[in-house]
């Protein structure tokens, strides 16, 4: 009994110390990450790795959400006589959420992960230590340029995934089951607001990235330095970026859309 | 030699994430801002507005011409006031009137303005005296039934 509840706050405790070191790691992010612009190559090179290498996945899966909202809504719709608004269903629930979650989903388990495994190795094989022997400062060699690939790419993913599955509900409705093309698009553009709907689910897509990009780089450096301790370091920042981006989209969607 | 290909990818990358955030700019979303130039306020107030929401159309003849701003409670009058804001392009006269309508049978409703016959023009900040308010469907119905339960009433006694 006593045991468990020592557990319980040696839990609780840990994750307060967790979520300080986080904030203070963050914080020196931003402060190392002038000294790392100075050479951009570097985040450009990653934004290469998490971004360019993402892009086939993201645009796959896009179609392939598009596809299925297509059949799907259009399968309950046309019960209402409403399959012209196909259009609206599909870009609406793209633009606002699924856009926006599932490409941060992809995001963190495709590169998110990536960058921890990198950043954990580089802990394990004494990269980080060597460099700050030579007085390179790993922040701003090491964790920031992947950081800002990570912030960079992830709103420019989301877009990418919620026009591909634009293009996939459009396939679906008006190429193959012959919703008419003009009013799929007339009243998707009559019911998406540019300010309302795509600049919010951007503001959505540029939260998540910082916060998959924090956590990856988080959990790769702050891993046991083993080669267990990168395996559960990975497993955390999927599990983790997950429930952040879940948990932030209904907040910020709390906010955004009410009414 | 491989930073430039690596640069290459990346331009390629940064310049399809704008092309589809162009892409769901100007072919999925509209940009509200554009088509409502010099926007001036009206507000009309209603005895009941239905289900309007702010954001909502003000159509005239069928051209969309404003949106629905702000939607309040009148504690006055008792009364629902709508505060719309119109195209600077588009004058009405002081006689216009009012509508809630609905678009279909199950669409959204908006205000449907029907200009009058007036010389003078409605100003900036006008409130709008003439209106109908929404038909509720269930009061509808209700009278009709209320109707046909009269009907059935007199018949017999003839």
């Amino acid at each position: 009994m006593v045991g468990a509840i020592r557990r319980l706050g040696a839990l609780f405790i840990n994750g307060v110390w967790q979520l300080g070191f986080i904030t203070r790691f963050f914080w020196l992010i931003l402060v190392y990450s002038g000294q790392s612009f100075t050479r951009i190559h570097l985040t450009l090179r990653e934004l290469y790795f998490s971004g360019v290498m993402s892009l086939l996945i993201i645009l796959v899966s896009g179609l392939f959400v598009g596809l299925v909202l297509g059949l799907q809504g259009y399968e309950t719709l046309q019960r209402y006589g409403a399959s012209d608004s196909l259009g609206t269903l599909v870009a609406l629930s793209l633009v606002r959420e699924l856009g926006p979650v599932v490409a941060g989903l992809l995001f963190a388990s495709r590169a998110g992960s990536a960058v921890t495994a990198e950043i954990g190795l580089m802990k394990v094989t004494e990269q980080l230590k060597a460099m700050d022997m030579m007085a390179v400062s790993p922040i701003a060699r090491v964790v920031a340029p992947r950081f800002w690939g990570g912030v960079i790419s992830m709103p420019l993913l989301a877009a990418l995934f919620s026009a591909m599955g634009v293009f996939g509900g459009w396939l679906i409705g008006v190429v193959a089951i012959g919703v008419d093309d003009g009013a799929f698009w007339s009243q998707m553009q009559s019911a998406v607001d540019f300010r309302y709907d795509v600049l919010n689910g951007v503001i959505k897509s540029c939260v998540f990235g910082v916060a998959v990009a924090l956590i990856a780089v988080f959990e790769g450096y702050d891993c046991v330095p083993t080669a267990e301790g990168v395996s559960r370091a990975i497993t955390r920042t999927v599990v983790s970026s997950a429930l952040a981006i879940l948990a932030l989209d209904f907040v910020m969607t709390s906010f955004m859309f009410r009414g | 030699m491989s930073r430039t290909t690596l640069d290459l990818w990346v331009g390629v990358f940064v310049a399809m994430g704008i092309a589809a955030l162009l892409f769901l700019a100007l072919k999925v979303g509209s940009i509200s801002g554009s088509d409502i130039q010099a926007p001036y306020t009206l507000s009309a107030r209603f005895d009941n507005i239905g289900g309007l929401k702010a954001r909502a159309p003000v159509k005239v003849a069928g051209v969309l011409v404003g949106r629905v701003t702000e939607i309040r409670y009148d504690n006055e009058r008792f009364q629902a006031e709508v505060v719309f804001s119109v195209d600077g392009r588009y004058k009405f006269p002081t006689d216009t009137f009012a509508n809630i309508l609905t678009s279909g049978l199950l669409g959204e409703q908006y205000v449907g303005l029907d200009p009058g016959g007036e010389d003078k023009l409605l100003a900036p900040g006008d409130v709008i005296k003439k209106t109908q308010s929404a038909v509720v469907l269930e009061k509808l119905i209700s009278q009709f039934m209320f109707n046909k339960a009269a009907e059935g009433d007199t018949a017999p006694a003839k």
